[in-house]
């Protein structure tokens, strides 16, 4: 058995302290790198378990309009895989946050699924999320992130049955990303309902911690998530008040995740 | 070779299923249904009534004598689509696709359109059936193609303009793709091509293969013999796989798809994607795109809006790969000159993107001996063209 992997360590040791891992996601390069770069270490300082950084792609079907448009502006802004690939490895030389890089298969195709293991690795990334590779297409990049030794990490969703579920779970590490509603990624107003069976059931099949997200826009939808997930993942709503805040996008991105942090840790202290 | 795709959805290493997990129960359960219903006899049944009693098939073989005499080489037969109800061969899938939604009990159909006629042609049939149709439409091609949205609104169908990205074709897939994951439990999604994730490309092709059955027993009458080289335009690529599969395994008939090469291919304002692409993964199918070296995707242009597409069917991307069909590129020119070679010499006015086709007929035919048949495939008639033509032409209408 390889070395335990540094997402599975940092959730192994909430899930003995009792506390959810909280997940904030950067659209990369919006509006340029040093932001995002800054950003991420603010949100590190303020207490995110694990980040996901979305690697930018001109035709994302499964994002909202808040992330299509983030998305474009990193384009524009010059973002590219490559790009992420040397964010990371300059972040890897102030913090040991575990990364996730969030992103569509034909960049990641187009660089080559082995090559884009081995440099993930290098630079310093944790594990790779492809939205468009269902179990049945991720072979070739999944077998690549464990000869790597990257988590490979899957989506289910409320359509997703049991057999679909064991499929994930046969190529799944690190954790399993359960998405919130049957639609794309963007902040809602309500809180997801009636999913609280399912994630309990991805997680018995799946044997690893289920993070939810799509939909969240807050602290109190975090923590109402929080009562049956073991991480929260938090995208366009950080994505759109970084983008509001203009010149201060990367404290307020520490501002807003040392929020939902309160907000969790107030609803689940944890054991300690 | 015509047994394909394989299970998986594959065309060697074409095609497959890229797309979100949410639609995996979807696609799942839409192909069972099409593998249940499409050998049924009472849909089949179904599906001949309406293709004959409405959208007015067969269609004609017609010799085009006066174009192949001006060219002095091969004869030319065109495939009569645009004498199809609607104007042009998409109806041949959305009566299919239709027939299907109503088995599986989808009352809401939705679509994405490039030039209009795959949108009109679904807004036609849902308004025949009963179905809510809401058409996603690039705001550049709504602009481009006014008459087309009027008639989808006429239809009863509604047309939802979208502003993201390059504003054409790829862009309203990608905001049905959203749609559809939103709404995937009550909706039908009608992909207009041979392109998507598996089972599309599969089902739009047999939907539109009555266009080949039928060349295969015209032209069997007309001539006693098989045709010598078949063209279609490609964009997406449904026209032409509905000539070319009832004839893979033909070796003798030969086999062209034309791109759009736009404003040239040097010009990198092309919808080229065979031609001048590289192999990538875009709208739930491994296949030719445009993209840059990092994957990202660029915007295809031409003057045919039904052609006005980064990628290609994944069906043609095997053709291509294992040289069973030849794909060339003709450019807008070369198409509206064609366009106008046709209207004169037989009175039948192509659209633009059925022009390209004929373009490349007419480059090849004077090579070829007279005793050679060419069956071009003369997918849609011109009429939503002429503000477009009229523009290039430098006329005011």
């Amino acid at each position: 058995m390889a070395a335990q992997s540094r997402i599975s360590a940092v959730l192994d040791r909430l899930a003995h302290e009792g506390r959810k891992a909280l997940v904030p996601f950067f659209s990369v390069g919006d509006p340029d790198i040093d932001v995002t770069r800054r950003a991420v270490l603010a949100a590190a300082k303020a207490g995110a378990d694990i980040i996901e950084l979305g690697v930018p792609f001109s035709d994302p079907i499964a994002d909202g309009p808040v992330i299509q448009a983030s998305s474009q502006r990193a384009l524009r802004g010059g973002a590219s895989l490559p790009g992420v690939l040397d964010l990371v490895g300059s972040l890897r030389t102030e913090t040991e946050v575990p990364i996730v890089l969030f992103g569509y298969y034909n960049p990641f195709f187009r660089y080559g699924d082995a090559l884009l293991a081995r440099d993930a690795k290098t630079a310093g990334v944790d594990g790779i999320l492809c939205v468009d590779l269902p179990p049945e297409e991720a072979g070739p990049l999944s077998a690549a992130c464990k000869d790597s030794g990257l988590d490979s990490i899957f989506l289910l969703a409320p359509t997703s049955d049991d057999s679909r579920i064991r499929a994930v779970a046969e190529r799944s590490a690190g954790f399993v990303y359960f998405v919130a509603v049957t639609g794309v990624t963007g902040a809602r107003t309500d809180v997801p309902v009636g999913i609280e069976d399912k994630v309990a059931r991805v997680r018995e099949l799946c044997g690893l911690p289920v993070g939810v997200g799509f939909g969240i826009s807050g602290p109190e939808q975090a923590v109402a998530v929080a009562a049956y997930a073991d991480l929260v993942v938090v995208g366009s709503a950080l994505v759109r008040v970084m983008h509001e805040a203009g010149p201060r996008a990367a404290e307020v991105a520490g501002e807003f995740t040392a929020l939902l942090r309160q907000g969790l840790d107030v609803a689940y202290p944890g054991r300690a | 070779m015509r047994a394909l795709p394989d299970a998986t959805g594959r065309f060697g290493d074409f095609g497959g299923r890229y797309v979100p997990e949410t639609l995996m129960p979807a696609l799942i359960e839409l192909s069972q249904a099409y593998d249940r219903w499409s050998v049924d006899e009472g849909f089949l049944g179904d599906l001949a009534a309406l293709q004959s009693g409405y959208a007015a098939r067969p269609t004609l073989l017609y010799p085009a004598m006066r174009l192949s005499e001006q060219l002095g080489g091969a004869r030319i037969y065109l495939k009569r689509e645009d004498l199809c109800h609607t104007g042009a061969h998409k109806i041949n899938n959305t009566i299919g696709q239709a027939l299907l939604a109503k088995k599986m009990g989808k009352q809401r159909v939705i679509a994405e359109t490039g030039a209009g006629q795959h949108g009109v042609a679904s807004a036609t049939i849902c308004a025949l059936m009963g179905l809510d149709c809401e058409v996603f439409m690039g705001a550049d091609d709504i602009a481009r193609q006014a008459l087309n949205v009027f008639r989808m609104k006429l239809l009863g169908a509604k047309v939802v303009a979208v502003e993201s990205g390059s504003r054409t074709l790829k862009d309203a897939i990608n905001e049905a793709m959203r749609d559809w994951v939103t709404n995937v439990e009550t909706t039908y999604y009608c992909i207009g091509s041979t392109m998507g994730p598996h089972p599309y490309p599969m089902m739009v092709r047999d939907f539109q293969a009555v266009i080949g059955k039928e060349v295969r027993q015209q032209i069997l009458k007309a001539e006693g013999r098989l045709p010598d080289l078949l063209v279609a335009c490609v964009g997406g690529g449904s026209n032409a796989m509905g000539l070319f599969h009832p004839f893979i395994d033909d070796v003798g008939v030969a086999m062209a798809g034309v791109e759009a090469a736009g404003d040239g291919l040097e010009s990198g304002r092309h919808s080229a994607s065979i031609v001048k692409g590289q192999i990538g993964v875009l709208h739930g199918k491994k296949t030719f795109l445009l993209q840059d070296e990092l994957g990202q995707i660029r915007d295809a242009h031409s003057i045919a809006p039904g052609l006005d597409y980064p990628g290609v069917g994944p069906e043609h991307a095997w053709l291509k790969d294992t040289g069973r069909a030849d794909y060339v590129s003709v450019d807008d020119k070369q198409a509206v000159d064609a366009l106008q070679l046709l209207s004169r010499t037989e009175g039948v006015i192509p659209a633009l993107e059925s022009a390209h086709a004929v373009a490349h007929a007419v480059a090849v035919a004077p090579t070829m001996a007279k005793d050679k048949i060419i069956v071009v495939n003369l997918s849609g008639r011109g009429d939503k063209d002429m503000p477009s033509v009229a523009e290039y032409l430098g006329v005011h209408l």
